[in-house]
């Protein structure tokens, strides 16, 4: 192969790639301001509401306040690692939304462009890979610290990280044998064929038991509440980013946003048919529009799920650490190869 | 053990059903609980914007008071200070000059009067001590500062202002303390 | 040169340069990094190669899980470049002369390979999900089959040496 590019495709997939990365930052920004407002309305309280009208300028005054701290990198601390650790956390995060099928095509120009960065045969693997390097941002961040608090905390991190990923992989082998494939934008052209609209496509008809383990196992993979030990604030100070100040501090936290963002649109598009909106194929709309329509189906899911993310945050009290290791690995891990093994047994009975 | 009171609640430790070992029932209970919240009122009151009237007993910044026509009711007896507690108050006596009988009521007046708003602890003794019904604790706030020295309250800080020359701003300084005193 | 050969070398070069870094750097915890830099662009070479599982799975299983186990236990040792105890200098030249001899042979052993089938780039598709899979479950069931029983067992008795007091 010479190096002869169509370069009316790499336009394209540039544009794609610059318009998904700054959309989930901005949506990660507002999901700040809207964890700070849900946090408040489920406490009877008001929440930012100075900066702008009902405080929507809020995330913008507080990325501008971490952006004129003062950056503080410790003396005896691995200087490159001290970087490194909050650039990975952001990368791995951002890089997930490279395979997630956004929309269905959108002609433009005459030209029919999927909204879709990369639709690779392996997405659901790619996903994974990605989310399991997740744990190095922590884990290099923590360390290069030369904090004992931030240690534990990346310790932490990362023993939390590799348990639940193991039942959130039998859960999801569950769903691939359901489906029999491993590209994302397969699995919802998949669950839009389904009855009654296709909403009866949806795998978290086929799944419920599947999906539930993904969730808990998302929650945990995204260190939130129940789960978020990593940065127990009054065991650990601040956790894996006890020693960090200023952007760097901002990188850590906005990955972590990002990581609600992401694994929000992935349980959508696994389980609750990504951009299928019931009804709206049988509609006969024009491609454009229920292409658009599509999308915002897929962000209407996705806001859902942030919701749950910062409603269950505000519900259950944090797990202990024992409690943690024991529902990952003799709760959820036997579970999973249950599903997994039900799972099976239908499919050989059905295709029999 | 005998049991203190009738009030107690014997807690049963007896083991949990499988529904209950599941957990996601309680979850799903708690969850609903904190969604519930969503449509309760909420207590908070945006504060500038929306003002909660004062209690009728509130004791806030000192104000030194005229009369109808604007004479300074206070004399210099210092009776204020003598009963002030943390000693905040200092002021000191001056003789009213032929010509002056528009400023101040009595022969005598206070040249200076100063309270240091860092000792002041808003008791309300200076009001009950005055004789003149000269100083009264009004419902305004001690405004925060950077410096010590701006905490000291002059005459001018605490003077009301004129009834007959800016009736608006002497009305507002009032507050209601003049129907309460009614009540009483 | 096209695409591929470029990125060949690329990654050919970041791979040896990454595994001397690994080899020589004192800290521990750089060389567990340095080697899941090896680790990216072995996968790297997959893909050149067309085979994305493999290329995906090397990264879950190696750099995701594997790695992330090592770094964790070089963390907690706390290993630093003074703890380590000076060898002499008589070691060091038997370790020079065992190593060097291990280089020759593998030398001579690499002159006489004569390249029977060289290796497609970005075509074939043994690497690919589907014919992996077709290929495992049904020519090499039994081997997969053993092996997976190897892994049981040795999980199993990870098991039984943690639980012993």
């Amino acid at each position: 192969m010479m190096l002869a590019i169509d370069l009316a495709m790499v336009i394209e997939k540039l544009v794609l790639i610059v318009v998904v990365v700054s959309a989930s930052l901005v949506i990660a920004m507002y999901t700040t301001f809207a964890e700070r407002k849900v946090a408040a309305i489920l406490q009877d309280r008001r929440g930012p509401n100075r900066a702008g009208p009902f405080g929507l300028l809020q995330p913008l005054a507080d990325g501008l306040k971490l952006f004129f701290k003062e950056e503080i990198i410790p003396n005896f601390s691995s200087k490159f690692l001290f970087i490194l650790g909050p650039a990975l956390a952001m990368l791995t995060a951002v890089m997930t939304s490279a395979v997630i099928p956004w929309g269905d095509k959108i002609s433009f120009f005459g030209r029919d462009v999927s909204l879709q960065i990369a639709d690779i045969n392996i997405g659901v693997l790619y996903v994974f890979g990605v989310v399991s390097l997740g744990v190095y941002g922590i884990m290099i961040g923590s360390w290069a610290s030369n904090n004992k608090f931030s240690l534990m905390g990346g310790l932490r991190a990362a023993s939390q990280i590799i348990s639940y990923e193991l039942a959130m992989g039998i859960s999801l082998i569950a769903l691939l044998m359901v489906t029999g494939t491993l590209s994302l934008k397969e699995m919802v052209v998949q669950q839009q064929q389904g009855g009654w609209g296709g909403f009866l496509g949806w795998n978290i008809l086929k799944q419920p038991l599947g999906f539930l383990i993904f969730l808990i196992c998302a929650f945990a993979e995204c260190n939130r509440t129940p789960f978020d030990l990593p940065e127990a604030e009054n065991e650990l100070i601040g956790g894996y980013h006890t020693e960090y100040s200023s952007m760097k501090l901002g990188f850590y936290l906005f990955a972590e946003y990002i990581n609600m963002f992401i694994s929000s649109v992935i349980m959508a598009t696994l389980f609750f048919g990504g951009y299928d909106m019931p009804f709206v194929d049988e509609a006969g709309l024009s491609p454009n529009i229920a292409a658009l329509i599509g999308v915002a189906a897929l962000m209407g899911k996705v806001i859902f799920f942030i919701f749950l993310f910062m409603w269950v945050r505000w519900t259950i009290p944090r797990f202990r650490y024992d409690q943690l290791m024991h529902l990952g690995w003799r709760i959820l891990i036997p579970l999973a190869l249950f599903n997994m093994l039900v799972t099976g047994a239908v499919i050989l009975y059905f295709n029999k | 053990m005998q049991a203190l009171t009738n009030r107690v609640k014997v807690v049963e430790r007896k083991p949990m059903s499988f529904l209950e070992r599941m957990y996601l029932p309680a979850i799903f209970k708690g969850m609903m609980i904190t969604f519930s919240h969503i449509f309760k009122k909420k207590p908070t009151i945006n504060y500038p914007e929306i003002q909660r009237p004062f209690s009728p007993v509130f004791r806030g910044l000192q104000v030194l008071n005229r009369d109808e026509e604007g004479r300074e009711n206070c004399t210099a007896c210092g009776l204020c200070a003598v009963a002030c507690p943390a000693e905040a108050i200092t002021m000191e006596a001056a003789e009213r000059q032929p010509g002056e009988e528009h400023l101040y009521r009595e022969e005598k007046y206070a040249a200076k009067y100063e309270i240091n708003m860092l000792r002041c602890i808003f008791c309300g003794l200076c009001e009950e001590a005055c004789p003149k019904d000269a100083i009264y604790l009004s419902e305004t706030f001690t405004p925060a500062d950077y410096q010590r020295k701006q905490f000291i309250y002059a005459k001018n800080d605490l003077l009301i202002p004129h009834p007959v020359n800016e009736p608006e701003a002497y009305k507002k300084a009032l507050g209601n303390k003049s129907t309460k005193e009614k009540v009483n | 040169m096209g695409i591929t050969t470029i990125a060949f070398i690329l990654l050919s070069l970041m791979a040896i340069g990454s595994a001397i870094m690994m080899i020589s750097s004192k800290s521990p915890v750089h060389s567990v990094l340095w080697l899941i830099v090896v680790f990216f662009a072995i996968s790297g070479h997959y893909i050149l190669l067309n085979a994305q599982f493999l290329a995906i799975v090397n990264i879950i299983v190696y750099a995701g899980a594997i790695m992330v186990l090592f770094l964790f236990v070089v963390m907690l040792m706390n290993l630093n470049a003074e703890t380590e105890p000076i060898k002499n200098y008589r070691l060091r030249l038997i370790g020079i002369l065992s190593g060097g001899s291990l280089l020759l042979v593998l030398i001579a052993a690499m002159m006489k390979i004569d390249v029977a089938q060289p290796v497609l780039m970005s075509t074939g598709d043994s690497g690919l999900i589907k014919v992996l899979g077709h290929a495992l479950f049904t020519n090499y069931v039994l081997p997969f089959e053993i092996s997976s029983v190897l892994f049981l067992s040795a999980m199993i008795g990870a098991v039984i040496i943690g639980k012993k007091e």
